[in-house]
């Protein structure tokens, strides 16, 4: 059995999931600056509050997962993504944090607020930064990362990591406008569309800059059999754009965050099909970096019971708080 | 001299600063949290239980502390998940898959039984009805034992590695996960954690019902946590020091430079003394300011005041740990341990008078112990990873030679980011803990949903 592959995809899974599920509650900290009155935040947080903990266990589920599994890549990439890697865990202190302590303090509640604002937009912008660097592709000599130390950053990281930031802005924005209603939503509405033109211009720019930037990632793009997939990807960005577009002026509540899921999806895809099967690209396939067998089938068998009952427990935790939360949700009295 | 400390102001050191920085920090919140989540799991039981109020009013009470705790103990681990390749990417390649998969299941079993569970736990009494509710309290509990179990076998591995064989790429690959995870220090330590989080509990929740009661003397909610505590130092203290020792007896035998260094015993002889006091100074191998009880070492490490007690003369001077650290923390662990017993006994007494609640002197003592289950679980830790060394994974792999290929300008960097956020964050969370303790558990406020006895009701109302 190809457990390396097997295990790719399933950290693939692990690390969409995160995407889908931290997504919204880092968007909703995006989000913050447009949303002053203290009311509405509040509720905001108090929508994410029951359930960023388990999003944010993806995170590290996608960190011990590498490590278990590829630690070869594991150990270039973390040394390769060091700046961005220890602002985004800082950045994620911040606003974890900020959760219970924004309702424990009286007197600094606006510096918590701000701590949850900016937090949120360093951990996302330094996610689309590691996206970017990875396109980029990173130098490896014997093992071991032989790039420098801002190798991470340029102009095209520092767009991807913009981009990232507009995505999560709109699962943020798709989340409350299922979660709340009134005013609050009427705004998120607003936003929502606002981002999803922008995501949209900015995956049409990505791409564009991939293609004519960087020859490894254009080599796919361009050439068969890959680029059958790939000159299907705009096709279907179009389709769920509008779809996505249409949920939003129609104003069906429940839709656009699936929608704004299906966007990701496939972007997510683009960049899957972009460096597979380089986990460190494009110096060490997945192959390469796996560790032995043993490790990958001892974590796999593990893996194949648990996460049905991680995803059962998980959902029925969603279930519990399903619905539109209210002012004056939560424990904090 | 000054050239050697600046030399040694190298990556690796900073490296290893900066770990042993975000760990003892890290370590703090579970070692607080475990514990605190069986309490409540406790406390929750006895209510649905009985039914008295008293065991409600402690459980809203302590569940906003654990939930404070508990959120600084998630960030500052996910740090911990992604440091090992930040600042070990050597270790992470060889040991990654022993190491790694251990701490998947950590992930898989533990991290999202406690997350899931968690936002039932704190925000859904009035969502699942009280028995689901327990419920999830027993998961979270559970989660955090699970958490222990899974880390402490990997940090076993890196003491007393078992169950394995080189690859040609130079990881160490599993052989047997048996072995590899129920190592031979593996149990010991387990137990040893689990006690030492239980107590560290115990002692907070123990000064924090002696605060209230040197201010009210009858308030039944602050006596009854007060109680619970001092039963917790009575029992699971003295099992803490037998536990201890056998971790001792352990460690005597699977590493036995770190128990020379224990002991500040330099030279290898019969009838080796206990040094209670002293500096153990590395140039002159020999404990300055000693006060000693001769013979006694012999006794408590070998069982017989004539055996040889192994030395650090027996090992290669490159081999040996760092020692005043290793002696010092371990004389502050145990010191402690010694202080929890006491404690525990000398409340037992009173209750036996019934005069647990009268005396100020106990209830003073009772405050000032609050700490110590911290202070001692920092204090252990440093004894058996600082007394690791040189290695990072005991007897292969050297510290120096894991670190990641990094310069020590970025790890200096960073070091600094952590401390300055780690100290403005988790001040800001001792702060707010704290303020919580000091608010009167008496007026905990109870609301109105926390009584809805059925989820089935629940639904019903909704429908009707």
């Amino acid at each position: 059995m190809d457990y390396a592959l097997i295990w790719a995809v399933l950290i693939s899974i692990a690390v969409f999931a995160y995407v889908a599920l931290d997504g919204f509650d880092l968007g909703v900290g995006i989000l913050f600056p447009w949303f002053r009155e203290e009311k509405f935040r509040d509720r905001m947080v108090n929508s994410v509050a029951p359930v960023w903990d388990g999003n944010e266990t993806w995170l590290v589920l996608g960190g011990g997962g590498l490590l278990a599994v590829f630690p070869l890549a594991y150990s270039v990439l973390m040394p390769a993504l060091y700046m961005p890697v220890i602002a985004m865990l800082l950045g994620l202190i911040f606003r974890g944090v900020a959760f219970e302590f924004r309702f424990k303090s009286r007197a600094n509640k606006h510096w918590w607020d701000i701590a949850f604002m900016a937090g949120s937009m360093v951990a996302t912008f330094c996610q689309g930064i590691m996206l970017g660097a990875m396109l980029q592709g990173i130098a490896v000599t014997d093992r071991a990362y032989s790039g420098g130390w801002f190798d991470w950053l340029s102009p095209f990281t520092i767009f991807s990591g913009l981009a990232v930031c507009v995505g999560y802005a709109l699962l943020g924005a798709t989340w409350l406008i299922m979660k709340t209603d009134g005013q609050l939503q009427g705004r998120a509405y607003r936003i929502a569309i606002n981002t999803a033109v922008l995501l949209i211009i900015a995956i049409a720019g990505v791409s564009m800059f991939l293609v004519s930037h960087f020859e490894n990632v254009a080599d796919r793009w361009l050439n068969w059999p890959t680029s059958a997939a790939l000159w299907l990807i705009p096709f279907l960005l179009a389709g769920i754009g509008s779809g996505l577009l249409n949920a939003l002026v129609k104003k069906r509540e429940g839709q656009p965050y699936w929608w704004a899921l299906g966007v990701f999806f496939i972007a997510y895809l683009g960049f899957s099909i972009s460096i597979f099967p380089y986990l460190v690209p494009f110096e060490i396939t997945l192959w390469e970096a796996a560790g032995p067998d043993n490790s990958l089938a001892f974590l796999l068998a593990g893996a194949v019971v648990l996460l049905p009952i991680i995803f059962f427990y998980t959902g029925y935790a969603y279930w519990v708080f399903r619905g539109k939360v209210q002012e004056g949700d939560g424990y904090h009295d | 001299m000054l050239d050697g400390l600046f030399a040694q102001a190298d990556a690796v050191f900073l490296a290893r600063f900066q770990f042993a920085f975000t760990i003892a920090f890290h370590i703090v919140f579970p070692a607080f949290t475990i514990g605190l989540a069986s309490y409540l799991a406790v406390l929750e039981g006895l209510f649905l239980k009985t039914r008295n109020p008293v065991y409600q009013k402690l459980y809203r009470y302590w569940v906003k502390i654990f939930a404070v705790a508990f959120g600084m103990g998630v960030v500052s681990g996910i740090v911990l998940s992604y440091q090992f390749g930040t600042n070990w990417a050597v270790f992470s390649d060889k040991a990654g898959p022993v190491i790694g998969p251990l701490m998947g299941y950590e992930v898989l079993t533990a991290f999202f039984l406690e997350a899931g569970f968690l936002g039932i736990m704190l925000f859904g009494m009035n969502k699942v009805g009280e028995r689901l509710h327990f419920f999830a309290t027993l998961m979270v509990a559970f989660g955090t034992v699970l958490s222990a179990f899974w880390i402490l076998a990997a940090n076993s591995w890196m003491q007393t590695p078992a169950g394995f064989a080189l690859n040609e790429q130079g990881q160490y690959i599993v052989t047997s996960w048996v072995e590899a995870i129920f190592t031979p220090s593996f149990p010991y330590r387990f137990v040893h954690m689990l006690l030492a989080a239980y107590l560290t509990t115990a002692f907070v929740v123990g000064a924090v019902g002696a605060w209230h009661l040197l201010k009210e003397k009858r308030s039944e909610v602050a006596q009854k946590m007060f109680s619970m505590a001092m039963w917790m130092a009575l029992i699971v203290a003295p099992l803490q020091v037998f536990v201890g020792d056998l971790h001792g007896l352990n460690t005597q035998e699977y590493q036995p430079a770190k128990v020379a260094v224990m002991e500040g015993h330099f030279t290898s002889e019969t009838q080796a003394p206990l040094y209670l006091f002293g500096w153990p100074n590395e140039e002159t191998q020999k404990v300055d300011y000693a006060i000693k009880v001769p013979g006694l070492a012999s006794l408590i490490l070998k069982h017989d005041i004539d055996a040889e007690v192994t030395g650090l003369d027996a090992f290669p001077r490159d081999e040996w740990p760092p020692v005043p650290i290793v002696f010092w923390s371990f004389r502050i662990m145990v010191a402690l341990g010694v202080l929890m017993v006491v404690l525990g006994i000398w409340s037992a007494c009173l209750r036996w008078c019934g005069r647990l609640y009268e005396s100020r002197a106990l209830l003073r003592a009772a405050v000032w112990m609050g700490p110590s289950g911290f202070i001692a679980v920092l204090a252990g830790w440093i004894v058996t990873e600082v007394g690791r060394q040189p290695w990072v994974v005991y007897g292969l792999l050297r510290t120096q030679d894991a670190v990641s290929p990094i310069d020590a300008v970025g790890v200096a960097g960073s070091l600094i980011a952590f401390i300055v956020v780690y100290f403005i964050v988790f001040g800001a969370g001792a702060v707010y803990m704290i303020r919580k303790m000091a608010s009167n558990p008496e007026h905990t406020h109870i609301p109105e949903y926390a009584r809805v006895p059925m989820a089935a009701e629940r639904l019903y109302h909704e429908e009707g």
